[in-house]
């Protein structure tokens, strides 16, 4: 199971900005080990983001996104208060949601 | 200034890189092959129909001008315009050229930020799907040092 994201939500007006840090290796599979094979590609495929239970986002991402990835989004209507939940899946089918209140 | 001729081959090129990645959406079970194969980007700009893609000043790219560590080079993209199904971040000269796509709804802003890797200096690009179907796009050029797609 991988490390926990880092996920920091403010309040501003009436829209929350979501910061969120992952930690993820995004292997992507260009390069060669020691031994000159190919690394097998390793990323995140796909991230979604849930405003107190409900939808509101989702992105699907390539292996170009860089290694402990970083994502800014502004979820509209989100209060202090609100809980902010964001999931990613990688193509191993790993996958981890963790959870921050909106400040 | 641009003029006309230089407009019309660089949405050729991002007609292309829209193929890439396998306009206007592509499935989870193909997600590598189908998004990522820099070999039929030809064959399927053509299928994408992507003829009404232009630029746009609604659309915005931002990054910086020179990147000094290529992996970790931030970039954003974001639109005021409204009916934006998706916006895309895209490194021409990267070996698969998309980096993120982003399903846009009503409860989120069209404006994301994250960070990319760039093998080379290459033009970045920002492009909005509307729910029309029509591709909106933006480039900017970013000079990178040191790549970031190496070891």
């Amino acid at each position: 199971m991988a490390d926990p994201m880092r996920i920091r939500a403010q309040s501003s007006g009436d829209k929350a900005t979501v910061r969120v840090l992952m930690s993820h290796e995004m292997e992507s599979g260009q390069r060669k080990d020691a031994s000159g094979k190919t690394v097998p590609a390793w990323f995140i495929q796909e991230v979604t983001a849930k405003h107190n239970g409900k939808d509101v986002f989702s992105a699907e991402w390539g292996p170009a996104v860089s290694k402990n990835p970083f994502l800014q989004f502004a979820v509209k209507g989100a209060k202090a208060g609100d809980k902010i939940a964001v999931t990613w899946k990688d193509n191993k089918g790993d996958t981890r949601t963790d959870e921050a209140t909106v400040s | 200034m641009q003029n006309r001729r230089e407009t019309l081959k660089q949405s050729a090129v991002v007609a292309g890189l829209l193929a890439t990645a396998g306009f206007p959406q592509f499935a989870h079970a193909a997600f590598n092959k189908a998004a990522f194969d820099a070999k039929s980007v030809q064959d399927s700009a053509k299928a994408a129909g992507a003829t009404s893609i232009a630029e746009s000043k609604d659309v915005t790219i931002t990054g910086p001008d020179i990147a000094e560590n290529g992996a970790v080079v931030p970039l954003g993209a974001s639109t005021a315009l409204a009916g934006v199904k998706h916006l895309m971040i895209m490194v021409e000269k990267n070996p698969s050229s998309l980096v993120a796509m982003f399903h846009v709804t009503d409860a989120v802003e069209a404006n994301f930020s994250t960070r990319a890797k760039m093998g080379q200096s290459s033009d970045v690009y920002a492009v909005a799907i509307m729910n029309d179907g029509k591709a909106l796009w933006a480039k900017k050029e970013v000079k990178v040092t040191l790549g970031g797609c190496g070891g």
